[in-house]
């Protein structure tokens, strides 16, 4: 017997009847940013943020995720969860196609997985968890676990785990095939057209799988490089929406008081995106906990959240973001307070040995955050070099080792087992590769909890371990956690229902419409 | 001539493939390879994982034999596949090319025209407040970073008075055809092709005011007015006729340049030409991407060149084609 059977239509029902106060209208087109452009649309073989906000709207997943990220159906219409927490059986939605006509069946489930195992890095490390995956029938799907594991209903978003049509992938090139750019899947929109350095044009599916779904006829994703370009647009009048980091933030205010724009910071509950300062670990005065922990004194936050992102985010408590399960703020503070991170660097010893801070080459918001971290580590008499270099540049020397402080923010995707253990754990320090532990943190302790906290049941296990690691994490600081983000999506007010999940404007824009 | 132009030629596809082979290493003394980029967008990456991508894109193979594949490729006329696009370069290439080069034409032909004209004027009216107001004009342009003409250009003639379109190739969605599209078009290219030209334009004034007072001392023009000769017709066919050949000059190295504003200008309007192909391909560490462009921006300016000494015979019938 199913220990739960999580009756998502019904979830899906209570966030209609919320976010749809109004009638929905039919009809309309938006014009939205992209930005940059993305390198390709087949959401299976790129994971680059772009081609999630684009192809959200073409490809599906089995789940979609609420703001308090309960799972919510869409390919999949329910799932149950056997007793010893291993295995999930998931019924597929029945009458649901892909954009060529061909159904969508457990078949392509089936598929979809092999294929993310080579080429979507993260969906490859959660499926190292599933033991088998059968198909009894075409419209069910059983995961068969190694172990429990807590966050496996987290996992299946669009983004972490989109299907793919086996009918046009199997048995061919999956790099050259030419779907992948020309991308057919089963979600609202349609892809229609794609001049590169231009627009990429989607259209209404008109058989789409939820009835009288979606409103709008058309999206136009506009591709527009320069930041002030894409605010000169919006205001301007030539696009509608800016989705979550396509202005600079100084710009933002200024957007927001333009006549009919509304703009919200929902929406990005599920991914959480935390920044925080790599310190290297390993050498140099940084080996010592107390001139990490100095660090977390030396550094104004509040002034990074006021003045740099424009009073958007919240200051970070710890390894976690607030919005993630098994949260808690009940661990070490570290306010703003030059006079005790002076003495713990003379504690520890520092004679101003040169320390290297690599800013993150994301624009100019990130560019100032380098600038005000560096005064302020200078402030308190810290002898900071900074190292200019490009994204791809700045993440080769992160994956070598080769800094000693370096800008990051990562997802952290709505549990501590996908997005946040991974970044501490001591079997993640392996050179070369970026985003693991490249701080160089070794704790057994930690290695352990984050092992339990995983596979624990039930959920008040998982909370108590959870609330342990973050505490010896903020005490023994790995890394200077800075802010938790929050990237405002900007709109005209006329478009109504464009977020309705945790997953935002990369959940694709099957619930929007145009008022008027 | 044909002699002249097969050896020129012949030696363009050596100074190729010289270019090919410095870019292929320049490129990879760079940090950062597109396997880290590919793993860093996922938000994980494993070894396992970096080291397969490494061996989809030949990465894992050693440099010579990554060179050779590659010039292999060229000389085959293959450059190759775009592996974080997921297309063959020369089709990225070819989608992109012709909107660059209706830029950077557009661009040439404004900043040559009103480069000469206002240099004209400025030498025959030399030392006057037409002269002075002249030179300070080209200079405002020269001196100013196109990206700030650009974006003062959009919030004047865009945000401010809404005459312009502040982005793009063409409107979007409008779907036009025909004469009103080549309208749309050009709407759009005024303001990208200015900013550009407008740069260039300046040196063109300074080189054709320089030249043309230099050729006017000369003797051969006092002989001309000794002849009884119009100040219009020693002006036009004796003195801005031979005071020509360093602006060709300059023209000819100009072609390079044109294409590295272009992608400046190509960012802050949006504009789909390779110039932001070759800037995102160099954040993404697509190799064969940017390789490809540099191919294709390096045959660009040595056909330039050619059509340069061309010019130069055109210009001065007494230059004549070693062969």
């Amino acid at each position: 017997m199913p220990k739960r059977v999580l009756l998502g239509a019904l979830l899906a029902c209570g966030l209609t009847a919320s976010a749809l106060a109004q009638e929905p209208r039919t009809g309309g087109v938006i014009n939205a940013v992209i930005q940059p452009e993305p390198p390709g649309l087949m959401l299976a073989q790129v994971q680059n943020g772009p081609t999630q906000m684009v192809s959200g709207n073409i490809f599906e997943g089995l789940l979609r995720y609420s703001p308090k990220l309960e799972p919510l159906p869409e390919l999949a219409e329910s799932w149950s969860v056997s007793e010893d927490a291993k295995t999930y059986t998931f019924k597929l939605k029945k009458g649901v196609t892909w954009h060529d006509g061909k159904p969508f069946t457990a078949a392509d489930v089936l598929f979809s997985m092999e294929m993310l195992k080579q080429t979507h890095a993260r969906a490859r490390t959660n499926l190292a968890q599933v033991d088998k995956i059968e198909t009894p029938d075409d419209y069910t799907v059983v995961f068969t676990l190694k172990q429990p594991f807590g966050p496996f209903l987290g996992i299946f978003e669009v983004g972490s785990m989109p299907m793919v049509p086996k009918h046009l992938y199997e048995g061919t090139d999956w790099k050259t095939n030419p779907y992948n750019n020309a991308p057919v899947g089963t979600g609202p929109f349609m892809f229609k057209e794609w001049q590169k350095g231009s627009f990429i044009r989607l259209v209404k599916n008109p058989n789409y799988h939820e009835k009288g779904k979606p409103y709008l006829d058309e999206i136009y994703w506009q591709i527009i490089p320069d930041a002030a370009a894409r605010s000169v647009a919006y205001e301007t009048g030539k696009v509608d929406v800016l989705p979550g980091g396509s202005v600079e933030n100084f710009d933002v205010p200024r957007l927001s008081k333009l006549k009919d724009t509304c703009v919200t910071g929902a929406g990005w509950e599920f991914f959480s995106p935390l920044a925080w300062l790599w310190l290297n670990n390993r050498q140099g005065p940084l080996a010592d906990k107390r001139v990490r922990q100095a660090i977390m004194y030396a550094i104004d936050r509040d002034f990074a959240k006021d003045v740099i992102w424009n009073g958007l985010g919240k200051v970070a408590t710890g390894p976690s973001a607030s919005t993630i399960r098994f949260y808690t703020d009940d661990v070490p503070k570290y306010p703003y307070d030059p006079a005790k991170a002076k003495a713990l660097l003379k504690e520890a010893g520092y004679k101003g040995e040169k320390i290297r801070l690599l800013p993150l080459a994301y624009g100019e918001t990130w560019q100032r955050w380098g600038e005000a971290v560096k005064q302020n580590l200078q402030d308190v008499g810290m002898n900071i070099e900074t190292i200019a270099t490009d994204v791809a540049g700045g993440n080769q020397k992160i994956g070598d080792w080769d800094y000693d402080i370096a800008f990051t923010y990562l997802y952290q995707y709505g549990d501590p087992a996908l997005g946040v253990g991974r970044n501490y754990i001591s079997s993640n320090i392996a050179k070369g590769q970026v985003f693991n532990n490249v701080e160089g943190y070794s704790n057994p302790e930690i290695d352990k909890l984050f092992a339990d906290g995983a596979t624990a049941t039930p959920d008040s296990k998982r909370k108590e371990i959870y609330d342990k690691a973050q505490k010896i994490l903020v005490e023994d600081v790995p890394v200077a956690w800075m802010l938790e983000l929050q990237f405002p999506t900007i709109t005209r007010c006329k478009v109504k229902n464009l977020i309705t999940t945790g997953i935002g404007v990369n959940d694709g824009f099957k619930d929007a419409w145009l008022d008027k | 001539m044909v002699s002249f132009v097969a050896q020129r030629a012949l030696k363009g596809v050596i100074v190729l493939l010289a270019i090919v082979v410095l870019n292929f290493f320049l490129i990879r003394l760079a940090p950062g390879d597109p396997a880290v980029v590919m793993a860093g967008e996922a938000g994980a990456s494993d070894q396992v994982f970096v080291k397969q991508l490494r061996e989809k894109f030949g990465l894992d193979k050693p440099l010579p034999e990554q060179l050779f594949i590659y010039v292999k490729g060229v000389v085959t006329l293959d450059l190759g596949f775009s592996f974080r696009q997921q297309a063959p370069v020369a089709k990225l290439i070819g989608e992109r090319l012709p909107a660059t080069l209706l830029l950077t034409l557009t661009a040439f032909a404004i900043s040559l025209m009103l480069g000469v004209l206002f240099g004209t004027f400025a030498a025959r009216f030399a030392g006057t407040f037409l002269d002075t107001a002249i030179t300070v004009f080209a200079l405002i342009f020269y001196a100013m970073p196109i990206f700030w003409v650009a974006l003062m250009g959009i919030l004047l003639f865009s945000v401010t008075m809404d005459w312009l379109p502040s982005f793009g190739y063409e409107t979007v969605g409008a779907n036009l055809t025909g004469v009103a599209h080549a309208l749309d078009v050009g709407a759009h290219l005024i303001m990208p092709a200015m900013t550009l030209g407008l740069f260039f334009m300046a040196t063109y004034t300074r080189m054709t005011r320089a030249s043309m007072l230099e050729v006017k001392r000369l003797d051969f023009v006092k002989t001309a007015r000794a002849k009884g000769l119009s100040d219009a017709v020693i002006q036009r066919r004796h003195v801005l006729r031979n005071a020509l050949l360093p602006v060709v000059t300059l023209a000819g190295v100009h072609s390079g340049t044109l294409i590295g504003g272009a992608v400046i200008t190509e960012t802050v309007f949006a504009w789909p030409g390779i110039g932001r192909l070759m800037y995102d391909a160099l954040l993404q560490r697509d190799y064969n991407l940017l390789l490809g462009v540099f191919v294709i921006c390096s045959a660009m300016v040595l056909i330039f060149n050619l059509i340069t000494d061309l010019v130069y015979r055109l210009v001065d019938p007494r230059i004549e084609f070693a062969s």
